[in-house]
């Protein structure tokens, strides 16, 4: 029963995927949509219906569907795994994913390829699920290249805009590179442990390590933190992130804000009982968490285009998670992912909104004046703003609260950083609130004769995901918090934690909170008070050009990286190649020379044939009678 | 010098001269006399050797059907006196060097094996008369005897084939 | 009575015919004419003939002259065929000289 449920579970979108690319041409649009949102809303409710059962059985389900790879004592099952942190994430994948589908049907109705989007769409909801899934680590990996790919698809769906796809190649490149680090940690964890299954290597790795056991395991931590830094874009490898915007909003919304840049996180969590075996890895888990969050904040304070503002929020506030991850605090780095998809994505969508009202404008210099003529999007974006910088009694505070307490008993100058990085996040997001909803309407008169609310499927998700932002913190308020009593079974060290809250903590919050209210006022003296506009391309200077220019990362990796691989692949066509193939060719000249230098035995006279003939039957005559 | 010993010399050595003679000489009307002569002289040897039947069967078919086939031949192209065409040193050197390594060759092997030799036995019976030639051929040999008829009728059709002249092209 | 060959000799006959095939052998090189050649071969043919009958007189079998029995035939076989492909050559090429024969090289 359980697994007929589960295989429901994983395969609906993969049905749905097989529906729209075959039939959606002829299915038409709407009926296409309606088929990628019910695969995958039927994922939610086998989900839900897994979550009602999980309290009566702590221990988890466990299917296994089929003995996968057999090699002497290394066993790989294909199966499942549907304990309290994968149905966790199963909820929030399978519930925002049908509000974002239910989004999509209206926001993608005016292309052509509706279908395919959707197709993809539920193939990418397929791999998440997978990835979540799978009680083992290959399963996992299935998973994270799948969505890998389908990430690419979708980012370069408009395929006809060469930089869209450019921008889709690069978030797969990058993928890969961290993909590398991944494998390279699963095949040390494979060849030290002999198997891949979480539960198998958290009973192996229970007992006494050795000492050249604790190189190969921090190793192989490391590497998977790679993996992971490729997959939610941290430091080095998170460039690709704002350029994914070129997809379609949904997709930014779906893929990089609340699922899949939240694998790296969830893998890592998964594989708790590896990483606080390795303290060393986890405290430069920690270090690259913190900086990043800093480098983002600060590059998103002068972005001018709204969903790369949006971008580097994702970035910084994945930053802070890892911080949290990288501290020993799984539970709190799951809290803040889960409040993190409700307000970020609920930002995107309202953006994408926006987007669409002005018929595809992204630079918020153009935007302004919004509030009146949409009314939903803007009271919805508010919420989730308000979520993110951290104002009380909304989620985001619940949650970043956790991660700046936990720092500041763990490394005071990494608390100092998550800080400034906040009171950022909280500057950069008013700026854009009252940037694109206040003031005057600067941009064409075209547009601001058209201005009007989205449809209704379009504003549902988003008051839907605005009420989950406010009150999302109830599930882990500090001193009572349900999801640490949920996540017991998987992180054991939760069941003796002391939560308590003392002054230290009141105190903290306090300045949390006054932080966040700087950031806001900040934000509100310049760009209320003082009305600015932010200024033109052509005229940002000095330490804001730097900003704006990305600290110029993308162009030191072109310089450090591309150019000398370009160079050498020139090199070896040009060079090594050419010599290669004359050495080939060089061999087949030879033979032809030689053979034409043969050919001149026989030129057609007889007589040397008969004298051939004799001379040849002279030796074999004198070999056989004479040689003996 | 017994004098079944000197026939044998004068036989052998109107076959050599004559075989000579049929390689040198200029005509190739006279070439083909000789010839005829030649095989007169090796149906004298089977003679000498007891094998009747393989004499005038040897006569028979060489110098009274395949040599008349050249002279027909010889006579239906014209060839009469002619000048050959000036062969090159080399041919010449070439045929003499083979000439003499050949026999050189098949001397040796004579020499090499003259221990094997033995003594003349005789058995005292009649081994090659027609009458036990006929037997032999016609049980043992019985197929390769019929496909030695399938082979000239074979061969007699190829000729008329071959010999055909072709069409004139339109 | 006595095998005939006590009074000859078997390496007597052997000389004999490796010394007319030789002569055969030399002919067929050294003479352009294709009618010479063919008497050229005929003479090879004849004189391993010889050996055979021979050696059939030597060992008192008489396989040697069945042997001999089919060789002729066989000769006589190829000679109206050799005979009459020459013939098509002399119609096509107006000569019989084996130097114009060169069409098959390589």
């Amino acid at each position: 029963m359980n697994t007929n449920i589960a295989l429901v579970l994983v395969l609906a979108p993969f049905l749905g995927f097989l529906i729209n690319v075959f039939f959606g041409k002829s299915l038409g649009k709407s009926l296409s949509g309606i088929i990628g949102t019910l695969s995958v809303i039927v994922s939610f409710i086998a989900t839900a219906y897994f979550f009602s059962g999980i309290a009566a059985q702590p221990e988890g389900i466990r299917i296994s569907l089929f003995d996968w790879i057999q090699i002497s004592n290394f066993n790989v099952d294909f199966g499942f795994q549907l304990d309290q942190l994968s149905i966790l994430w199963l909820l929030f994948v399978t519930g925002i994913g049908s509000l974002i589908h239910l989004y999509s049907i209206s926001y993608m109705h005016d292309d052509e390829n509706m279908h395919k989007f959707f197709a993809y769409l539920n193939l990418f909801i397929f791999f998440m699920i997978t990835l979540v899934i799978g009680s083992n680590l290959l399963v996992l990996f299935i998973g994270w290249e799948g969505v890998g790919l389908c990430s690419y698809l979708l980012i370069g769906f408009w395929h006809k805009n060469q930089e869209y796809n450019d921008a889709a190649k690069k978030a797969f490149i990058m993928n890969r590179i961290g993909d590398l680090g991944l494998l390279v940690g699963i095949f040390i964890l494979g060849n030290l442990f002999s198997t891949l299954d979480y539960a198998t290597l958290k009973t192996a790795m229970s007992g006494p390590i050795s000492i050249f056991d604790y190189w190969m395991i921090s190793l192989a931590a490391f590497a998977l933190f790679i993996g992971a830094c490729g997959k939610s874009a941290q430091i080095p490898l998170y460039t690709w992130l704002p350029d994914a915007m070129a997809g379609p909003t949904p997709v930014s919304a779906l893929i990089h804000a609340a699922t899949m840049v939240t694998a790296g996180i969830f893998m890592i969590t998964r594989l708790n009982f590896l990483f606080d075996l390795t303290p060393d890895v986890q405290s430069i888990i920690a270090v690259v968490g913190a900086v990043t969050a800093l480098v983002a904040a600060t590059i998103g304070l002068v972005q001018n285009d709204i969903k790369k503002v949006l971008a580097y929020s994702t970035v910084s506030q994945l930053g802070l998670m890892f911080l949290a991850l990288g501290l020993g605090a799984y539970e709190v780095a799951v809290f803040h992912v889960i409040t993190h998809a409700f307000f970020k994505a609920c930002l995107f969508l309202g953006s994408g909104s926006v987007i669409h009202a002005l018929h595809g404008e992204q630079d918020m210099r153009n935007m302004g004046g919004l509030k009146k003529a949409m009314p939903i999007t803007f009271a919805t974006m508010l919420i989730a703003s308000l979520a993110i910088s951290g104002v009380p009694l909304f989620s985001g505070f619940f949650s970043k609260d956790e991660i700046l307490l936990v720092a500041f008993h763990h490394n005071i100058p990494l608390w100092v950083v998550a800080s400034v990085a906040s009171i950022m996040t909280a500057f950069y997001m008013f700026r854009l609130m009252f940037l694109t909803f206040f003031q005057e309407f600067r941009g064409t008169a075209e547009q601001k004769h058209h201005l009007h609310e989205s449809p209704s499927l379009i504003t549902i998700p988003l008051i839907v995901l605005a009420i989950l932002a406010t009150i999302g913190g109830l599930i882990s308020l500090p001193g009572n918090s349900w999801l640490n009593h949920y996540l017991i079974p998987i992180l054991p060290k939760l069941a003796t934690a002391e939560h308590h809250l003392g002054i230290t903590e009141y105190i903290l919050m306090a300045i949390a909170v006054v932080g966040g209210l700087v950031g806001i006022g900040m934000a509100y003296a310049k760009y209320i008070k003082q009305n600015t506009v932010p200024t033109e391309d052509a005229e940002i200077t000095g330490f804001s050009k730097v900003l704006y220019n990305k600290y110029y990362v993308d162009e030191i990796y072109d310089a450090i990286f591309v150019k000398p691989i370009n160079f050498l692949s020139r090199f070896f066509r040009d060079t090594v190649e050419t010599g290669l193939s004359a050495l080939v060719f060089g061999f087949g000249k030879v033979t032809n020379e030689i053979s034409y230098q043969g050919k001149k035995i026989q030129n057609g006279s007889i007589g040397l044939y008969l004298f051939v003939f004799v001379l040849g039957l002279c030796a074999i005559v004198s070999y056989l009678f004479l040689a003996q | 010098m017994s004098t079944i010993l000197i026939i044998f010399c004068v036989l052998a050595a109107i076959t050599l001269a004559t075989a000579f003679l049929t390689i040198f000489s200029k005509n190739p009307i006279h070439s083909a006399i000789y010839l005829v002569i030649c095989f007169f002289s090796i149906a004298g040897h089977y003679l000498l050797l007891n094998s009747q039947f393989l004499a005038i069967v040897h006569i028979i078919v060489y110098s009274g059907a395949i040599m008349i086939l050249f002279l027909f031949t010889i006579m239906l192209m014209n060839l009469n006196e002619e000048r050959e065409v000036h062969r090159p040193r080399i041919t010449r050197l070439g045929a003499i060097v083979s000439f003499c390594l050949i026999c050189l060759v098949l001397i040796a092997i004579f020499i090499n094996s003259k221990p094997i030799v033995g003594e003349y036995v005789t058995t005292g019976e009649d081994y090659q008369s027609i009458k036990v030639l006929g037997k032999i051929l016609l049980n043992e040999y019985m197929v390769p005897f019929e496909f030695a008829s399938i082979l000239l009728l074979v061969a007699m059709i190829g000729t008329v084939l071959l010999s055909k002249k072709e069409k004139l092209q339109k | 009575m006595n095998n005939i060959l006590n009074h000859i000799g078997i390496e007597n006959y052997i000389f004999l015919s490796v010394i007319l095939f030789c002569i055969g052998v030399f002919g067929v090189l050294y003479r352009r004419n294709a009618i010479i050649v063919f008497m050229s071969i005929e003479i090879m043919l004849n004189a391993v003939n010889l050996l055979f009958v021979a050696f059939s007189t030597y060992h008192q079998d008489a396989q040697g002259q069945v042997f001999v029995f089919f060789s002729m035939a066989v000769a006589a076989a190829e000679v109206a065929v050799g005979l009459a492909i020459l013939v098509s050559i002399f119609r096509n090429l107006g000569s019989i000289t084996i130097d114009n024969l060169k069409n098959l090289k390589g």
